[in-house]
């Protein structure tokens, strides 16, 4: 059967271990209706050019897992930010693992979207954002709304500042393989709130999984996100991730994105500004090599006055891997004093590598400042000679230009953990042994 | 310590050097001197190492042995450093943070540890001292908006912490100024040893100065066409080029 054909005919055995009297379940319907009507979006939409996922949809996926995993604490310990004390939401082949995770109901909520989506207390809140910023006119994320079960649900009531990171990871054995997946997140910070998360999908083994992500971020009045996103997964993990974010007064979200390895990686990244003086960021480092590919398109739609968004993403690409940014600002006429920036600047390390880029700005106020640029290059060989010359191996001199390149992107993270590791994968992909931190 | 015989180099089929001869011997200082596009930066290059240039004929023998195929970072841990004429902005790489790794670059291909962090530091202290280098120049991205006399001073600095044993300057004067050259040639000279050699390019008499060689050579047209003293330097500054021109 067609994967279409099998997530269509799913779905009733899928309606039958849940709640069918929740308002959600609704939304479910309709998106399925959406998704049956519209299917997979294929290269023949604008938005999908470059990446094509007819690959991946020919694996014959499991959708429920069958088999329980529980896997050991110290085979995955390197994939969370182990060095520090953070809350975490574990999920192996999408089943939670209380034994991994680290949840908490203390000041503020940081547990399961399973859980959020059937008990009467969270109804009112889950009635409001669940699916308010997540576009229906979407087929992935309407495929997603329609399986929407499973995933983290994270709650910074007001004034309240997480005093640890949150980790949001997903990991898949290989056990039920080939896997496809299909997390729902729901992320609310109210007025004044902080939180810091990092979300990270992870195949333990070389079975195909697809994850089919969706998440929700709100940011209300004053509230602060800083939200990274580590992709550095095996070459036959495939990530579809819709990030979709709504912003409200005098609010900074601010997203990372690591792209750091993977079979097809697509990162819908969305912002939405629902009032003024609001501070979008957008930055990411992507280094791939081999046949990896990734897929960054971006919207930031500015819909009201006196607001920024700043986007700096770096590409680095080897072997055969293919980058595609496709960065939308979208300024409406009311939203005068806009400010915003986007940047992309790209490396191949040779000429089999490829990059797609392709700012779109579609402005209708006149008074605002924008600014785009896209560049693509090789690394420079009068600086190599310099640096060999010096005595720095040429694989290592190659690795510190590279490095270099796109390290600016490193300094907004505010986690020196997490930092460190990004520096640390980006030598072990570089294949070189150097600690950085230039 | 350096040899070269016969040197022929070419880029992209275009001759430059013509039958380079020269020796440096250890505890001596050279100068070349000539005319811009003789072909002085190309010899430095084509030494350290730099594979835009091919060698089409002869040999360059680095303490007796030739060099011709090894790389540059080879030639680097063996003890050959240049200081570019125009040294390379490296947006990202702070100075300190490069000097350490090419230093430690050269001790692992030497099959030493890695220099420890202190003893590091301390060194990177008394040079940066030697040649009056402020501390925050050091966490600035190697060369990235330094000024030209900046650079030079900060090419010294880096020939200081390699302590390298044939020091190639290609015009490390042309760009700064009389009180900088001062400190500079003086943070040669202090590096200066019976075991190693400096090769100074200049285009003037007044780093001789301060730098004294033992040798001075004119290079035109890809040859040395002509070597002397100390004396041929002054002589040049003061008539020029066109009678060796007109001798060649
Ligand atoms: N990459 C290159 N491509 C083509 N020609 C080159 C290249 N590099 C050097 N040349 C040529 O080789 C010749 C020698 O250049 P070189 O830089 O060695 O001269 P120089 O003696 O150092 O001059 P100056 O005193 O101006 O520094 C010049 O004619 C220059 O144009
Ligand atoms: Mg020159």
């Amino acid at each position: 059967m067609e994967l279409k054909e099998q997530l269509l005919a799913s779905f009733i055995a899928f309606e039958e271990g849940i709640d069918q009297k929740n308002p959600v379940h609704d939304k479910r319907v309709a998106a399925l209706a959406y998704f049956e009507e519209n299917g997979f979006p294929t290269k023949k939409l604008e938005a999908w050019k470059y990446t094509s996922l007819g690959k991946i949809l020919k694996e014959n996926y499991t959708l429920y897992p069958q088999v329980e995993t529980s896997i050991e604490l110290k085979d995955v310990k390197t994939y969370f930010l182990y060095d520090i004390d953070t809350y975490k939401v574990v999920f192996i082949d999408g089943v939670y693992s209380p034994f991994l995770s680290d949840t908490t109901h203390d000041g503020l909520d940081v547990c399961l979207m399973s859980a959020a989506l059937s008990k009467p207390k969270y109804a009112a809140r889950i009635d409001k954002y669940f699916g308010a910023v997540a576009p229906a006119t979407d087929s992935l994320t309407a495929l997603n709304t329609a399986y929407a079960k499973e995933g983290a649900y994270i709650y910074i009531p007001k004034s309240v500042v997480a005093e640890k990171p949150i980790e949001i990871i997903h990991f898949s054995t290989g056990k039920n393989a080939p896997i496809w997946l299909q997390p729902r997140n729901l992320i609310v910070v109210e007025e004044n709130a902080q939180v810091q998360i990092l979300e990270r999908h992870q195949s333990l083994s070389d079975a195909p999984v697809t994850t089919n992500s969706v998440t929700e971020i709100f940011a209300e009045k004053e509230a602060l996100v800083d939200y990274y996103k580590v992709q550095n997964d095996r070459e036959t993990a495939s990530l579809l991730d819709h990030t979709y974010i709504s912003q409200e007064k005098n609010s900074h979200v601010s997203v990372h994105t690591f792209a750091l390895g993977g079979n097809i990686v697509r990162n819908t990244l969305n912002f939405y500004q629902k009032d003024e003086h609001i501070m979008s960021t957008l930055k990411g480092i992507t280094l791939l090599k081999d046949q990896e590919h990734t897929d960054h398109s971006t919207l930031v739609h500015h819909a009201h006055p006196n607001c920024e968004s700043h986007q700096d993403y770096k590409g680095i690409f080897g072997g055969r891997a293919t980058g595609v940014f496709n960065g939308k600002i979208l300024v409406d006429k009311i939203a005068q004093k806009t400010n915003a920036f986007q940047q992309n600047n790209n490396l191949l390390l040779n000429d089999k590598a490829t990059i797609n880029t392709k700012p779109q700005l579609e402005i209708f106020a006149d008074d605002v400042r924008c600014s785009h640029g896209c560049t693509v290059g090789q690394l420079d060989e009068e600086a190599l000679f310099y640096l060999r010359s010096r005595g720095i191996p040429r694989k290592e001199a190659q690795a510190l230009l590279t490095y270099a390149f796109a390290s600016n992107v490193l300094d907004s993270v505010q986690l020196p953990s997490l930092k460190k590791r990004i520096e640390d994968s980006i030598a072990k992909k570089l294949g070189v042994n150097l600690g950085f931190n230039l | 310590m350096l040899q070269i015989q016969n040197l022929h180099a070419q880029i992209e089929d275009k001759p430059i050097l013509k039958g380079i001869n020269l020796e440096i011997k250890p505890g001596e200082v050279h100068a070349i001197m000539g005319p811009n596009g003789s072909g002085k930066s190309t010899l430095s290059s084509v030494v350290a190492g730099n594979e835009d240039y091919e060698i089409t004929q002869g040999e360059i023998l680095f303490d007796q042995e030739s060099i011709n195929e090894e790389d540059a970072e080879t030639r680097a841990h063996k003890g050959i450093f240049l200081s570019f004429q125009y040294p390379v902005e490296i947006p990202g790489v702070s100075v300190t943070n490069f000097v350490k790794t090419s230093i430690n670059a050269a001790r692992v291909a030497q099959g030493l540890e890695e220099m420890p962090a202190n003893e590091m530091l301390k060194k990177i202290r008394e040079k940066a001292a030697l040649l009056e280098i402020d501390s925050k120049f050091l966490s600035r991205s190697l060369n990235e908006g330094f000024s030209g006399g900046e650079k030079k001073r900060n090419e010294i600095f880096q020939m200081a912490m390699l302590e390298p044993k044939l020091a190639i300057l290609d015009e490390t004067d042309s760009g700064l100024d009389i009180d900088a050259l001062k400190i500079v040639a003086n943070g040669v000279n202090t590096l200066k040893s019976k075991d190693n050699a400096v090769l100074v390019i200049t285009h003037y008499q007044r780093l001789l100065d301060y730098i004294v060689p033992d040798y001075v050579h004119v290079l035109f047209d890809g040859r040395i066409v002509k070597s002397g003293d100390k004396e041929l330097a002054k002589e040049l500054e003061a008539k020029g080029y066109d009678w060796i021109k007109a001798e060649v």
